[in-house]
């Protein structure tokens, strides 16, 4: 199964209460799934700095003077602020990539989330409204977030199993469904350098998408191609730094029904997810359409 | 007027109280408030109530629905009227994939759109949609009428068996072994009182083509083999 929530605010004025909203749309979703939960949050960004969101199954110990080993080695500060088992480090724009390296080749124990201007992406094991409590959803504010409860069918209940998935700047992906073409498609893009951290046919999607974007294409353009190229069950909610896109296959067995208003633009599973956001009573609602992509950007 | 509001009263309790209608009951009118995408509101209905669902609602609502009319006002989720046996569920919105599947009997109206799989496996069951139906509707549909008054999706009537078929609209294509089929006058009649139970009085019979079975595909034969 799996529950699927995204949200891409259109009015600023509703931008404080993003988290808010995204973690009510979470909870009626836990059903589908209870095994575990993630979201990505679209936040602030400060000029001239990255943010990297990490995990540790072992936080007390691992990031403990992780913010020191990384300023020693990308030679500039590094901040470190703690939620639960993960961390959002802040560094200068131009070491982000110097960091990332830095975190995978020195520091086993610290798995990165996401890492770009806006982005973080937390997700644990557990039932949803504990894992949105943990790292209190509720009180995040920003533009867009997406959200993902999961019943795992293809790979193991880990937290690095769990969605959203992220494999490239300020982009994330959420699947509900089962691809049945991920293998070969993950050795065509192995073979041109993209890296793989799970056994996840998600991932293998959101790979995909990033290997896209990296041919310069902008996300509905990805999109569109991934209809040729991906085989399988899917609904996608994919995020970008100003981008919110949405595509079922052509089959569209995995459900989906979305809400625009001047407000926003919603996406959730069912409508549950969607009855509680401001002025649905009025608000455009429907059921995108198989093969159909669909793309916001700000 | 019995009102359930199901902000207040659990989903279990509301269908308990309407599974406890019976034949000559003297509450024959229900309204249900704040179903706000609850699944299965007002499923498996047994006596001649009409019940009003103010709001949408979600999974197989007014499923398995026997001699209630059932209107829900707003849109519903994936297979509301499921295996419906009689009665009528009206839905005033759109409604999700497979509506009115594997229905035995009564009447589903849909004023808005209906997506894929609407009607498969019917058996018996009148579907009337106002809007369009999406892929792969009427699939291995054995008995009963579906009318479209707008456009059907891909593979219209894969592998059919004895389910008439009615479409005003464009048919993007049709499924294995449906083909178009004259409108005799028996068909419009047949039409004619389906739009009319179904209120609908704008459009003329004559707007409308007819599909169902070439009848290749009832028993294996290798020279239809093309056909699968």
């Amino acid at each position: 199964m799996c529950g699927i929530v995204g949200l891409f605010l259109k009015d600023k004025a509703l931008e404080p209460r993003l988290g808010e909203l995204t973690a009510q749309m979470l909870a009626t979703m836990c059903e589908r799934g209870p095994d575990s939960a993630g979201f990505a949050v679209y936040g602030s960004s400060e000029s001239g700095k990255a943010k990297i969101t990490v995990q540790s199954a072992d936080a007390d110990k691992d990031f403990v003077g992780l913010d020191a080993a990384l300023s020693t080695a990308v030679g500039s500060p590094v901040s470190i602020e703690r939620k639960s088992t993960h961390a959002v480090l802040t560094v200068p724009a131009d070491k982000a990539e110097v960091a990332r390296q830095t975190i995978k080749a020195n520091h086993p124990g610290v798995r990165i989330m996401s890492a770009g201007e806006t982005i973080e992406i937390y997700k644990e094991v557990g039932w949803p409204t504990d894992v949105s409590q943990q790292f209190h959803l509720r009180q995040m504010s920003g533009s867009h977030a997406i959200g993902h409860t999961r019943m795992a069918t293809e790979s193991a209940v880990t937290t690095l199993g769990a969605h959203p998935f992220s494999t490239g700047s300020d982009q994330c992906l959420v699947h509900n469904g089962s691809l049945s073409n991920h293998n070969s498609l993950k050795r065509k893009l192995k073979h041109d350098g993209m890296t793989f951290e799970t056994e996840n046919d998600s991932e293998v999607a959101a790979s995909y998408l990033t290997w896209r974007m990296n041919q310069g294409m902008n996300l509905g353009q990805a999109l569109e191609k991934s209809l040729d190229d991906l085989d399988g069950f899917f609904t996608f909610v994919v995020g970008t730094k100003n981008g919110f896109g949405v595509i079922r296959d052509p089959i569209a067995c995995k459900p989906a029904v979305m809400a625009e208003t001047d407000q926003y633009v919603a996406f959730g599973s069912e409508y549950r997810a969607l009855a509680g956001l401001p002025g649905i009573e009025t608000a455009r609602v429907w059921e995108p359409e198989p093969a159909t992509v669909y793309f916001w950007e700000r | 007027m019995r009102t359930i509001d199901l902000a207040v009263t659990p989903l279990r309790d509301l269908n308990s109280e309407l599974h406890r209608q019976s034949e000559g009951t003297n509450e024959a009118e229900w309204e249900v408030l704040n179903p706000r995408g609850q699944h299965a509101v007002a499923v498996g209905v047994d006596a001649p109530i009409k019940v009003a669902v103010r709001g949408p609602v979600g999974y197989y609502g007014g499923g398995m629905n026997k001699k209630a009319v059932i209107t829900i006002h707003g849109s519903a989720g994936p297979g509301v009227a499921e295996n419906m046996m009689s009665g009528s569920v009206v839905v005033k919105g759109d409604a999700s994939q497979y509506a009115g599947a594997t229905g035995r009997g009564g009447l589903l109206v849909i004023e808005g759109n209906a997506a894929s799989r609407c009607g498969i496996s019917m058996k018996g069951i009148d579907i009337v949609v106002r809007g369009n139906i999406g892929h792969m509707s009427a699939f291995m549909a054995q008995s009963g009428h579906l009318v479209v008054l707008g456009d059907a999706g891909d593979a219209l009537g894969d592998s059919i068996y004895e389910a008439k078929l009615f479409v005003r609209g464009n048919v993007k294509s049709l499924g294995a072994d449906c083909i178009e089929k004259e409108m005799r006058p028996e068909h419009h009649e047949q039409l004619a009182a389906l739009l009319e139970k179904a209120g609908i009085k704008d459009v003329k019979t004559s707007e409308f083509k007819r599909y169902g079975s070439a009848r290749k595909l009832y028993n294996f034969n290798i020279d239809n083999a093309d056909a699968y």
